[in-house]
């Protein structure tokens, strides 16, 4: 029984194999993409499970044990380990002006592990253990940094989100209209563009009022650096839908009857969802780094909340840097969720366009 | 080309007055204003503070503010700093020259970089030297100024080659004119360093892509059916065409370059506009605000149309007309 030629057999059997759409597009990619896509995971995470991930509140002070460093871990031995694996010394502040701590090798905090709700933290949260050293305030970075990912990972969602429907609409709507409404809304556009776009930024982020809430604060940083970015992606989308006003299937709708608003919504708009969906994600780092900026600056998120960008301000005092090189570490969480971003946004492009595979 | 930059120029206008506005009516909307700061303080009497409002215009509706502003800048008048007590156009010239050369220190190196190291990567595709090169890129591209400048910073404070941020050293006013200079220079090479890394990464990837494409365009086999030397036909045909592109960046690349530099001024302290803008913001200083969001507009219009000047030198295929119809 044996109808089909013996050369078609393999093809069949890989198709079999990767029925999941998921797992094709899994092993379409290549390793930075793989790994940029497993980071976004457990960045994601980070946000959407903080209270779980982060070992301590987030807002708690250990006034005993400001700017700490990351505290070593040791291997339990012996009958010891039914504390746990994994111990380190609790630090003690021996000079509270040069914040010198040297480790009291007489006692031993032991970690746990999924433990009263927490991935992990120590048995008694008053001697806690600092995975990334703690700040100024005696706050535990590490838990901060967990929390900051609310922020600093939604942000650029939330923004693309906005810019991405205001530009798909407007653009589609000029494109298609042609004429002088068309004229009108580029030239607009072209204001928005031909802004010095971070001087706007700072000019408008004084607007935020300072007592207001973190979730308030967050919704005005997006609006306006969508504000300031859906110009040029509606741009795009306007060449687009102009070129495609041309097409069969438009012109069919056309001498079908079809109303404008009816041709815009089924036809040009769907035709360009894909393009458009790539060009948004491409934005997601900049909304990432415009945050952090101005968060950075004291404009943006402000304190006791938490954002990768504002735990980034103790770095703004170089001599931070040079004592308490740790403080440096949301920066690395930023610059590994930008390059993720960039190189998932770089397959997604090669993936979809294969014109542009170059 | 007379007439292409008049028309320019006129189309500046509508476009700095619905900029300027909008930044006015954001500073309106932010509840209180500089004088509110001053009548916290119970040693300072009500009246004299009804007064400086009245002195300010602060007690004036918005568009009224909005058009006396406009009016006095018309006449190159930017008021007075609220914050510093100074005439405004004085700071800002001084702020402006910093931030031009910063931003021409980066661009500058960032050019001299990308471009042979685009080159090079380009000629030998796929090799060892091109895949790190082009990963390092994307690091490149990853990694946001200001974090960088922090590890400038750092650098510079565990070395001591470097100054640790600022503009001249406190002694800069009585150095003589060469010391002076390179009093400037050495604070320069760090954030211009910054700034220019940061934006290589693109740019090398844009020369990459270029020179690849034009690399086997028929122009460039006819070159070399007739029997020209490789180093001319890379020089002569390939770079030159490759090059078209970066002209029209370079006054794009100037908008990033202010927003980048702004950031590292404020990081690293550099006296420059993006500086002095915060600081006005922060201290809801409008004048300074008004007269900061100007100036980079200005900036940044004259640098585009600087880049289309350019371009039209360069790329015998565009001229007025063409540019005029885009």
């Amino acid at each position: 029984m044996s109808a089909l030629p013996r050369t078609l057999e393999p093809a069949f059997a890989e198709e079999r194999r990767d029925r999941g759409a998921l797992a094709r597009e899994w092993r379409l990619m290549r390793w930075p993409a793989r790994a940029s896509l497993v980071m976004l995971v457990i960045f994601y995470l980070f946000a959407a499970a903080s209270p779980l991930i982060a070992p301590y509140d987030p807002v708690r002070q250990y006034r005993d044990l400001p700017d700490c460093p990351p505290m070593a871990l040791h291997l339990t031995r012996g009958a010891d380990r039914v504390h746990g694996w994994l111990f380190a010394y609790p630090l003690k502040m021996v000079d509270p002006l040069a914040r010198r701590f040297v480790p009291d090798l007489s006692r031993k905090t032991y970690l746990r592990f999924f433990y009263r709700g927490h991935l992990f933290t120590t048995e008694d949260a008053s001697t806690p253990y600092f995975l990334m050293g703690s700040e100024g305030l005696g706050r535990d970075l590490f838990s901060r940094i967990v929390y900051g990912a609310r922020v600093s990972m939604c942000i650029g969602l939330v923004g693309v989100l906005i810019s991405f429907s205001l530009g798909l609409f407007v653009g589609a709507f000029s494109g298609y209209v042609g004429g002088r409404i068309d004229n009108l809304i580029m030239r607009w556009c072209e204001i928005e563009m031909s802004l010095p776009q971070f001087y706007f930024l700072l000019a408008l982020a004084a607007v935020i009022p300072s007592g207001v809430s973190t979730v308030t604060s967050f919704f005005l940083i997006v609006a306006i650096m969508s504000f300031i970015s859906w110009a040029s992606f509606a741009r795009v989308i306007r060449g687009m839908a102009a070129a495609i006003r041309a097409e069969p299937f438009v012109v069919a709708g056309r001498a079908l009857g079809g109303s404008r608003a009816r041709i815009l919504a089924r036809h040009v708009i769907p035709a360009m969802l894909g393009f458009a969906a790539i060009n948004a994600s491409l934005s997601i780092p900049g909304y990432m780094l415009g945050e952090s900026a101005l968060s950075l600056l004291g404009l943006g998120i402000q304190e006791p909340a938490a954002s990768w960008g504002n735990l980034l301000s103790q770095a703004m005092d170089p001599q931070n840097i040079e004592h308490y090189p740790w403080v440096l570490l949301p920066g690395l969480f930023l610059s590994l969720a930008v390059m993720a971003f960039n190189f998932l946004g770089d397959h997604l492009r090669d993936r979809l366009a294969p014109g542009n595979l170059r | 080309m007379a007439r292409f930059i008049v028309r320019r120029l006129l189309l500046m206008i509508p476009l700095i007055i619905g900029i300027t506005f909008i930044t006015f009516c954001a500073m309106a909307l932010v509840p209180g204003n500089f004088v509110s700061n001053l009548a916290m303080d119970p040693r300072i009497p009500e009246a004299v503070i009804k007064q400086m409002e009245a002195q300010f215009g602060l007690d004036q509706p918005l568009l009224v503010r909005y058009g006396r502003w406009l009016w006095a800048v018309l006449h190159l008048d930017f008021g007075i700093s609220l914050q510093y007590r100074t005439n405004v156009t004085f700071l800002i010239a001084s702020r402006a020259f910093n931030t031009v050369l910063l931003s021409l220190a980066s661009m500058l190196l960032s050019w001299l970089l990308a471009i042979p190291i685009g080159v090079i990567v380009a000629m030998r595709q796929n090799s060892i030297v091109d895949r790190i090169l082009s990963v390092a890129c994307f690091l490149g591209m990853s990694v946001p100024a200001f974090f960088l400048a922090f590890l400038a910073m750092d650098f510079a404070l565990r070395t001591g080659w470097f100054p640790v941020g600022g503009t001249f050293s406190p002694d800069y006013a009585s150095l003589d004119t060469w010391s002076k200079v390179a009093d400037r220079i050495n604070h320069l090479v760090l954030p211009a360093a910054v700034l220019g890394l940061a934006g290589m990464a693109s740019l090398m990837r844009l020369m990459r892509s270029q020179i690849l494409e034009i690399k086997n365009a028929e122009f460039v086999r006819t070159a070399r059916a007739k029997g020209l030397p490789e180093s001319r036909v890379l020089y002569k045909h390939v770079l030159r065409n490759a090059l078209n592109p970066f002209v029209t960046m370079a006054g794009y690349a100037l908008a990033d370059l202010l927003s980048g530099a702004a950031l590292v001024e404020a990081v690293m302290n550099l006296q420059g506009l993006g500086l002095l803008l915060l600081n006005a913001v922060r201290s809801l200083d409008v004048p300074l605000v008004m007269a900061s969001v100007l100036m980079g507009t200005i900036l940044l219009l004259v640098g585009n149309l600087l880049a289309d000047l350019a371009l039209v030198a360069v790329d015998p295929r565009v001229d007025f007309a063409t540019l005029a119809a885009q």
